[in-house]
């Protein structure tokens, strides 16, 4: 399998790799992991005429821990967060997440902002990060702003970043100690997307739930979050049930995906509330 | 689109070539530079007949262009063989356990277990099966896959002590 054709760019800094982006408007895609856009370029269904690798670009990388904050750069990959002591200590879920995506060499390479960037209802890390209430950092023509997990999907692949704007951070509250977490996941085969995912964050009066893959964004539900915050199960397990809207395809029948949500979110429950300190 | 000037480490020695953007690394390695031990499987990400250590990482060489490569050093299962052309260590547990049998997924099996055993040298038998989980095996069902995996991890460990000593007194002649 062949991509088309394209002119390849390596930028040294942020401003360059925009600078790029301005320059040559919709035939230019940033690439960061590429394990999402390579193959859809070798599906020939991601054509583009400029390839903008931000592997140099020192800015993007790096984990920093401090004042109830972590900060991952874009460029993060998944092996480095799995790998992350203090990260794991701090935030388990993400680890929990990550170990769940795909295999060993696309975790070496795959991104936490091309994940979270691409726009893809399969990917994991969108509504893990809406269940953490995470913040998105975007870097543009016009400097820089932030945008919460929770505003940032607008459909399948389409997002509020612009055209020209490079994701480059991803902030995350750490959750207070003892929150109960998990990260429960079904998918046919290793290396497959959900069927259905869930996150599931519960402290003593306040709960976070998000679900992956059942709609054409992720779906973070407040009504489910406010119901599992009061102890009431089948509330946040229906609030939730409510808010998807999963579609037929080869991972199954629209009221098998409903089943398999609402067993994999009593999953995530049961597991979150047993390590709720 | 013209072509672009790579160049990276390859098994310890510098090599180079000239590669459209849109070249992938499998398909430079094999046919530029003739290297044909990383296989094309799936072509799609999924089987990891393509691995390649790439930084210190395995990667499937089907998904990333030989010009992301460009300064890279990368190690495929040639590589892995002893100084003297003999097998190596993983390669003599795969031939002594019967860790193949086809051997299509082979080099690529190898070549991820050598990066395994690099940041995990004592793995229990669930890590290793996870630790290969990028790569299918369509003969084997994994079973000698996984017992050549942890004979070698044995031997490494055994062989690791007078080893190391041995690599200080060379260091040390060295820096004399």
């Amino acid at each position: 399998m062949i991509p088309a054709g394209f002119e390849y760019h390596r930028p040294a800094d942020l401003a360059s790799a925009v600078g790029l982006l301005q320059e040559h408007g919709e035939e230019a895609r940033v690439v960061a992991g590429g394990h999402s856009l390579i193959p859809m370029m070798k599906l020939r269904m991601a054509e583009l005429g400029h390839l903008v690798d931000l592997q140099a670009i020192g800015e993007l990388k790096g984990i920093e821990i401090a004042d109830g904050t972590a900060i991952l750069g874009a460029m993060t990959t998944q092996h480095e967060l799995i790998e992350h002591a203090d990260l794991a200590t701090a935030i388990p879920l993400l680890r929990e997440a990550a170990l769940q995506i795909a295999d060993p060499q696309v975790r070496y390479l795959g991104t936490v902002g091309g994940n979270v960037a691409n726009g893809d209802p399969g990917n994991d890390m969108p509504g893990l990060m809406q269940c953490l209430g995470a913040r998105f950092e975007l870097y543009g023509p016009a400097g820089t702003r932030q945008v919460a997990a929770r505003d940032f999907y607008e459909s399948a692949y389409f997002t509020a970043r612009a055209d020209d704007e490079i994701l480059t951070k991803v902030t995350i509250p750490v959750p207070a100690a003892g929150t109960g977490y998990a990260y429960a996941k079904q998918k046919r085969k290793i290396g497959d997307y959900a069927t259905a995912a869930a996150a599931v964050l519960v402290g003593t009066a306040s709960a976070s739930v998000a679900m992956t893959n059942l709609s054409d964004t992720p779906v973070w539900s407040e009504e489910a979050g406010m119901a599992l915050a009061n102890g009431d199960i089948e509330g946040c397990v229906a609030a939730m049930l409510a808010a998807i809207d999963p579609q037929e395809d080869m991972r199954g029948p629209i009221a098998f995906k409903k089943h398999v949500a609402a067993v994999i979110l009593r999953r995530a429950i049961d597991s979150a509330l047993s390590r709720r300190a | 689109m013209s072509k672009m000037h790579i160049k990276f480490h390859l098994n310890g020695q510098e090599v180079e070539g000239l590669a459209e953007p849109r070249m992938l690394l499998i398909h430079f390695l094999r046919e530029n530079l003739k290297v044909t031990g990383p296989h094309i499987g799936c072509e799609t990400s999924h089987c990891g007949a393509c691995t390649v250590d790439l930084n210190g990482k395995s990667v499937k060489s089907c998904t990333l262009f030989a010009c992301q490569a460009d300064g890279a050093a990368i190690t495929t299962v040639e590589g892995l063989t002893n100084p003297d052309g003999t097998l190596g260590v993983l390669q003599e547990m795969f031939r002594e356990h019967h860790g193949l049998q086809c051997g299509f997924c082979t080099p690529g099996m190898i070549t991820r277990a050598h990066r395994l055993l690099q940041e995990n040298p004592t793995p229990t038998e669930e890590e290793v099966r996870f630790g290969i989980s990028g790569n299918l095996c369509r003969c084997t069902g994994y079973q000698n896959i996984v017992k050549a995996i942890l004979a070698a991890a044995e031997q490494l460990n055994a062989h690791k002590a007078p080893s190391s000593s041995e690599a200080v007194g060379q260091n040390v002649e060295a820096a004399e």
